[in-house]
């Protein structure tokens, strides 16, 4: 689902965040990115969801290589996604439910399956209830989780997370990731970044280790 | 991702609202943007009407451009009947009038008070006389002078006179106002432009998050400028209404004192108004305005705003 052939990335000024990366995530694998802060794990979601684009190298998305999504295909591109970041990225001036609907509106549904498919997404993350509230009236593990509801509702083929868990305190952390693993049971494929070893190391999925913009920790995380 | 036409449209409804809500939201800053293109509007707005009156009022002296032409004594009266038929049929001349010489005498009695001065004559020492009209709105001073020349070349004519001039000058300088109308008209489209554009730059950058968080889940530009291209659309609409208002508030104010000048006058003048047509052309220009100077700043500025 997800291939890097030899990828590098460095940012104008010199600062090399990959460095000839080789990774593979299968359909429906779920996998977590680990290492320390400037280790590359963003850089290499950022390459996923074209907000940057490789250096040297390839990038396979759903089998599109990504070196030939033109600008004006990246908005198509990113709606095979779903994304989840850490600061949520909600819009504050708008309801939980107008937050949540944004990629179906932009898809063009209509209103009768918009409304239906936003449910369906709030149920799943328990915010049926608070559909009318604003994202600032929720606490922080709610919003995370209505940044949840909004990157599935549109049923992607791929779920990645940049540290959705970096501002919970661990008992809602593992309420998330709960979230992302029953969304992998049913078929898609997940990545997400996170630095909480002891709560992935937990889950009993692939860890994949990042340093220096390579992989890291031949044991664990080899690339397959 | 193909839309239905219904849902397209009534996408459209929602967003065409949901702006005009936005700009209801902040009233004081809106209506100073209005206001602004309001008076930018207004002035081309004003000009043409002022310059719609002159012209008017220039209409009222078309007899004053009349050519008299004064044949020799003795042309017969169908000669005269041919001669001036043969001037109507010609392209630079509006309208021909014969005068015959028994008419010009009783004309002349009747207005000149000295009637009793002719009583002596035995025959009447009027000519008949040829009125020409020549077509001024479409001459040149050179070509009315032409037309002048050519009158005066037929051999039955003895004296052509014509007062021309002044007239002339007079449309002349309707001309370079109607000019300078219409330059003033295109340098303050084009303010309302960049009135608009930068508004919408303004509002574009201050929902620079909302629109970075909107491409990271895929929506296009042209989702994106949609709403943006609603609010230009918007301020143009409202600036052309501020500008109706400001020219009727205008119209009211001049028409007693001209009406009354012209009363002073003998003159029937009335101030021409705006009328439906300028009206709508107002505010098509100030809709269209709004919506192209938004476009102009939207597609450059949302295409900047990527998400790191």
């Amino acid at each position: 689902m997800i291939i890097f052939e030899n990828v590098a990335k460095r940012y104008p000024g010199g600062q090399e965040a990959l460095a000839g990366m080789n990774l593979r995530v299968e359909k429906g694998e779920m996998v977590f990115l680990t290492g320390h802060s400037g280790a590359g794990k963003s850089t290499l979601l950022k390459l996923i969801a074209l907000i940057e684009r490789p250096t040297r190298g390839q990038v396979f998305v759903n089998r599109q290589n990504t070196n030939g999504v033109s600008r004006g295909r990246i908005p198509g591109f990113r709606r095979q996604l779903g994304m989840v970041f850490q600061d949520h990225k909600l819009l504050s001036d708008r309801t939980v439910f107008d937050n949540v609907s944004l990629p179906l509106i932009i898809d063009g549904l209509g209103r009768k399956e918009v409304g239906r498919k936003v449910r369906a997404a709030l149920d799943q993350v328990g915010l049926l209830s608070k559909e009318k509230k604003m994202p600032l009236a929720l606490s922080s593990g709610e919003q995370q989780r209505v940044g949840i509801a909004r990157a599935v509702v549109s049923k992607p083929v791929v779920l990645i997370a940049d540290e959705p868990t970096g501002n919970l305190d661990p008992e809602l952390s593992s309420e998330i990731m709960n979230l992302f693993m029953r969304f992998n049971e049913v078929g898609v494929t997940v990545v997400v970044a996170s630095h909480d070893l002891s709560l992935i190391g937990t889950l009993g999925k692939r860890i994949i280790k990042l340093a220096a913009g390579r992989i890291d920790d031949a044991g664990n995380g080899v690339a397959r | 991702m193909s839309i239905s036409p219904r849902v397209w449209a009534s996408r459209h409804a929602q967003t065409l609202v949901g702006s005009l809500g936005r700009l209801y939201q902040q009233p004081f800053s809106t209506f100073m943007t209005i206001a602004v293109i309001g008076i930018a509007l207004a002035m081309p707005a004003g000009l043409h009407l002022f310059v719609v009156n002159g012209t008017n009022l220039g209409g009222r002296w078309d007899s004053a451009v009349d050519i008299a032409v004064y044949l020799k004594s003795g042309t017969s009266l169908t000669d005269t009947e041919t001669l001036a038929g043969t001037w109507r049929e010609r392209d630079d001349v509006d309208d021909v009038e014969v005068i015959t010489a028994d008419q010009a005498l009783r004309d002349f009695k009747a207005g000149s008070g000295f009637a009793d001065a002719f009583e002596g004559l035995s025959a009447n020492p009027l000519p008949n006389t040829i009125v020409v009209r020549p077509a001024v709105d479409r001459l040149s001073a050179d070509q009315v002078a032409q037309l002048e020349r050519a009158l005066a070349a037929a051999p039955q004519v003895e004296l052509v006179q014509a007062d021309t001039q002044w007239v002339q000058r007079f449309f002349a300088i309707v001309e370079i106002v109607e000019r300078l109308v219409t330059l003033a008209t295109l340098a303050l489209g084009l303010a309302v432009l960049v009135i608009i554009g930068n508004t919408i730059r303004l509002d574009i950058y201050s929902r620079r998050e909302e629109i970075e968080i909107a491409k990271l889940i895929g929506a296009t530009d042209a989702f994106i400028r949609r709403p943006f291209l609603y609010s230009g659309a918007w301020y143009g609409l409202g600036g052309a209404l501020i500008a109706l208002l400001m020219i009727s508030a205008l119209l009211v104010l001049v028409q007693g004192p001209v009406t009354r000048l012209a009363g002073l006058y003998g003159s029937s003048f009335e101030v021409a108004g705006l009328g439906a047509g300028i009206a709508l052309t107002m505010l098509l220009a100030g809709g269209g305005l709004g919506w192209l100077g938004s476009w102009i700043a939207a597609a450059r500025h949302i295409r900047r705003l990527e998400p790191s």
